[in-house]
Order: C-alpha cells, then sequence, then structure tokens
C-alpha cells in the first residue's frame, strides 16, 4: 500500500481476516492497515461483510481467525479467534470509538450523561474534568443546548451527533463508523457528515463504513471496496472512484451513482 | 338493634388498648407488611438470579429453572405453603434428629418469608427474563464498544433499562405478596387475617373485624400503587410517551 506508507505508525492492523457465522463464511482473509491520521474508507454491497469487518476490529464479532493489531499491540487471540484477555479487549476497545448506524445512545441517561458514562465509570476520569471536556465537544458538534436532554427527545442528526461526541469524550485513539447516517432522513445527513469531515480534517484516524460515496471520495485518504467477503479492489480516492479497474466495483459504483 | 346500631357499638372493639383489639390489629399489620417486604426481596433476588439462569445459563440450568417456574406457577399458592411448610420444616428436622442435634421450631416469620419468596421468585424470574430482553440490543452493545466490563453493564445499563420494563409486573407481584401473607393462616401465623379471625370469633364482632382488615388491605394496596407509579415515572425518564400509556 504505497500511499498509506508514509511512515507514520500503524494505528489498526488487520491481517487475514476471516468470520464465518456457522457454515456462512462471510470474510474470507481481509487485510488492512490505517496509519495515524488516516481515513479509511470501506465501501461494498450489502452483505458484502463490511460491518462484520469493523466489528471484529474492536472483538463486537469474534473473528474465526486472523490478527489484529491495535497501536502495535496485537490482540491475543486463541486458536478458536477468542480473545485470549478480557483486560485487554476492553482496554483497546476504549482506544476505539465506535459510532453506529442506530446511535445507541442510553436513553436512560441524558446527553451529558451518555457522555460522561464511561469516562467517569470507566476510565475513571475526575466528574468535573469529564463534563468540562463532554460540553465542549457538545458546542463542537452543535448541541451545546441539549446537554440536559434525553435522546429520544431529539431528531436522528442531533442523536448521532451526540453518539460521536460521546465516542470522542473517551478520547480515543481511532474512530470505528459503521454506515453513521444511513438511519437518517436524507435531510439529516448533511449535519452528521460535516461532524466526520471536521474529525477527518483534524486529522483523525478512522476507519468509515458509508454509502455516501461522494462523501468517502472527499474525505478518505484511502478506500477499499469490499465484495463477498474480500477486497476486490483498493486505493487512493480518486483512482478508485475515478477510474476503477475492476468490473465489480464499476458495475457497483454505477449502481449507487 | 338495627345493623347501624350495632356497628358503631362493635367499633369500640377496635379502640387501641384492651378490651379493645387495635393494638393487636396494627402488630399483625406490621408482621404482615414485614412478611410482605420480606418475600418480595427474597423473590427479587431468586428472580434476578432466574432470569439471567433462564438466559444465558447452561441447559442443566434452564431445565432445572424451567421445572420450579412451572410447578410454582401451575400449584395453588395455598398448596405450596402447606407443602413447603410442612414438608420443610419436617424433613428438615429429620436431618437434624439423623445428624444428631435438636428438633427446631421453625419461626413461623422465617417460613413465611422463605416459601411466600419462593413463591415470589417464580414469577419474579419470568417477569425479569422479559423485561431483560426487552432492553435494546445496540444499547448493550454500545457499552461493550467502549469496554465496560460486564458487571458494570449489567448495573448500569440491563439494570435501569429493564426497570422500566419490569416495574408493572414487579408491582402486581407485591400486591399479591401481601395478600398472600394472607394464606400463612393456615399454618398459625398470627399475621393479620388470622388475628382478624380470632378476635372476630372472640367477640362476635365479624362484620367490623373484617370490615376493618379489609380497608387495611386496601390502604397497603393504595399506598403501594402510589409508590410503584412513582417509580414507574422515574424508570421511564427518558423515554417517550407512547399513545395508552
Ligand atoms: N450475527 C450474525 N449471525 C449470522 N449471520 C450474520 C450475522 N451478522 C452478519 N451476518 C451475515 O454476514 C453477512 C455480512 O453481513 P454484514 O452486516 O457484515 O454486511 P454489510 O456489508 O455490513 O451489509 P450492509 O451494507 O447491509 O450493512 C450477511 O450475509 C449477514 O447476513
Ligand atoms: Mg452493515
Amino acid at each position: 500500500m504505497a500511499d498509506t506508507a508514509t511512515g507514520k505508525p500503524e494505528a489498526i492492523r488487520v491481517d487475514e481476516l476471516h468470520k464465518s457465522f456457522g457454515a456462512h463464511h462471510v470474510l474470507k482473509g481481509v487485510s488492512l492497515t490505517a496509519r495515524e491520521g488516516d481515513v479509511v474508507a470501506i465501501i461494498g454491497g450489502s452483505g458484502s461483510g463490511k460491518s462484520t469487518m469493523l466489528r471484529c476490529i474492536n472483538f463486537l464479532e469474534t473473528p474465526s481467525s486472523g490478527q489484529i493489531t491495535i497501536a502495535g499491540e496485537p490482540v491475543e487471540m486463541r486458536a478458536d479467534g477468542t480473545p485470549a484477555n478480557r483486560k485487554q479487549i476492553e482496554r483497546i476497545r476504549q482506544s476505539l470509538g465506535m459510532v453506529f448506524q442506530s446511535f445507541n445512545l442510553w436513553t436512560h441517561r441524558t446527553v451529558l450523561e451518555n457522555l460522561i458514562e464511561v469516562p467517569v465509570h470507566v476510565l475513571k476520569t475526575p466528574k468535573d474534568e469529564a463534563i468540562a471536556r463532554a460540553r465542549k465537544l457538545l458546542a463542537r458538534v452543535g448541541l451545546a443546548e441539549k446537554e440536559g436532554a434525553y435522546p429520544a427527545f431529539m431528531s436522528g442528526g442531533q442523536q448521532q451527533r451526540a453518539a460521536i461526541a460521546r465516542a470522542l469524550c473517551m478520547e480515543p485513539k481511532a474512530m470505528l463508523f459503521d454506515e453513521p447516517t444511513s438511519a437518517l432522513d436524507p435531510e439529516l445527513v448533511g449535519e452528521v457528515l460535516q461532524v466526520i469531515r471536521g474529525l477527518a480534517d483534524e486529522g483523525r484516524t478512522m476507519i468509515l463504513v458509508t454509502h455516501e460515496m461522494k462523501f468517502a471520495r472527499e474525505v478518505a485518504s484511502h478506500v477499499i471496496y469490499l465484495h463477498n467477503g474480500l477486497i476486490e479492489e483498493q486505493g487512493p480516492p480518486d483512482q478508485l472512484f475515478g477510474a476503477p479497474k475492476s468490473d465489480r466495483l464499476k458495475q457497483f459504483l454505477k449502481s449507487v451513482a | 338493634m338495627n345493623g347501624a346500631g350495632l356497628l358503631v357499638s362493635t367499633l369500640d372493639y377496635l379502640a387501641w388498648s384492651p378490651p379493645g383489639w387495635g393494638a393487636t390489629l396494627a402488630v399483625a399489620l406490621g408482621k404482615s407488611i414485614l412478611i410482605a417486604i420480606g418475600a418480595f426481596g427474597l423473590g427479587l433476588l431468586i428472580g434476578v438470579a432466574g432470569a439471567y439462569g433462564k438466559l444465558y445459563g447452561r441447559p442443566v440450568t434452564r431445565d432445572l429453572l424451567g421445572i420450579y417456574t412451572t410447578i410454582v406457577r401451575a400449584v395453588p399458592e395455598l398448596v405450596l405453603i402447606l407443602i413447603l411448610y410442612f414438608a420443610v420444616t419436617s424433613s428438615l428436622n429429620n436431618l437434624l434428629l439423623a445428624w444428631g442435634f435438636e428438633r427446631v421450631q421453625i419461626s413461623g416469620f422465617a417460613a413465611g418469608i422463605a416459601v411466600l419468596g419462593v413463591v415470589q421468585g417464580a414469577y419474579a424470574t419470568e417477569i425479569l427474563r422479559g423485561a431483560i430482553l426487552s432492553v435494546p440490543p445496540g444499547q448493550i452493545e454500545a457499552a461493550r464498544a467502549m469496554g465496560m466490563p460486564p458487571l458494570m453493564l449489567a448495573w448500569r445499563v440491563t439494570f435501569p433499562q429493564m426497570l422500566a420494563a419490569a416495574i408493572p409486573g414487579l408491582a402486581n407481584l407485591w400486591l399479591i405478596a401481601t395478600k398472600d401473607t394472607a394464606l400463612l393462616a393456615v399454618v398459625g401465623y398470627a399475621e393479620l387475617t388470622l388475628v382478624t379471625r380470632q378476635a372476630a370469633s372472640t367477640t362476635k364482632a365479624f362484620f367490623t373485624f373484617f370490615m376493618a382488615a379489609g380497608l387495611l388491605y386496601l390502604v397497603i394496596s393504595i399506598l403501594s400503587t402510589l409508590i410503584f407509579a412513582r417509580i414507574e415515572a422515574w424508570a421511564r425518564r427518558g423515554q417517550v410517551r407512547r399513545a395508552g400509556t
């Protein structure tokens, strides 16, 4: 991967990842590397394994085989792929902020409580420090007025921005986005993409699964096209979107255009 | 004497100090409430363990819990109380004698809590199992994805989330607990119903005493409903009210 081999340290590295659900072989040997500051976009048809790949990185799914390395630290796995060290998994999860398609804010807590929950109770950040950080983040995603609101009373776009702020509040080393705008009404997509773009601009490392091709082309430093559990084609966005080589990718891009 | 006159004259029997039965009834009421609280609490403990066992336990655990909840919910509570009370007391004593200990008199209070608690536990298991299943998986996943350890997750995410779904069922269960204490009269425990019957047959003022007891149960029920409504409102904070709720 000449385009990302800039000498910056590796933030996330996936080697030969396989994942099966029963007899269903979903990932068939996927490898990728995100160096610090990279924005890796993953595109592909429905069912191609994008979510599964992303969820294997923080072990929400257990890989069947392969190796995950986070900031140079290989995740200890047993022969069957299950994590061998729960503490290590928890620590690694704390360093990776995950944003889901369906927001998944805790509905029994206000927006501010959502943001400080893990910093205060898991990371043991002093509460006033966590609150100060949370308020700064809420202001940044345009939700300063909403800190006392309960998530169910907010629009999808507001909830997703709050969810992004919640992930940022843990001060993660990298962010994982799984189709963050797919559950949103079209008119709310822009406000969320704008927040994500801001994160890309400030040099955050992220892996972004998305159906927003235009956005991927604009913010990504590297694009991976996943098909049937394999990387069919990858490269810098202009090359991938401007001059796709494989017929499958050409067809896919036509179908989503 | 007409009925009203009879009632007025027998109301004196409800006076606090003897020959009035007021204080005796109050003590019996207190015992009933304490037993109900104890049984409800024990039932909750059994219910939490049972619900997690049924959901995530190994097949053997699930089968055993299935047998427990099926039997308890199928057999009339009165029968269960007689079985549990007499069977358990006598087998315990047989055991003690066999091991060369003295026979013990099990206190009606402890036995009442244990027996009703076992009954409550079966219903609580089902209520809490359903409530745990109602927690949106995404919210649990979000906590896992942020590295929250399992016990903290159960306490800080699953528990508060399931509370809203569990409260109506638990409120019912509590009301059943208060009323089921009356069944302990059959094993001779001096809770409110037994004492009421004694008072009534001693004074022959049946109507007065049973009305009084009925009113006391009603007051407990109304107060409990108010308290549970508050807890439910709190547990539902953050939820959008849907039509009809
Ligand atoms: N928990 C699971 N159990 C069984 N099969 C699963 C599970 N999760 C995913 N799959 C299957 O794995 C395949 C890949 O799913 P995945 O969610 O990774 O696709 P995706 O690329 O994210 O698709 P989409 O664009 O629709 O989100 C699908 O066929 C899906 O049915
Ligand atoms: Mg997906």
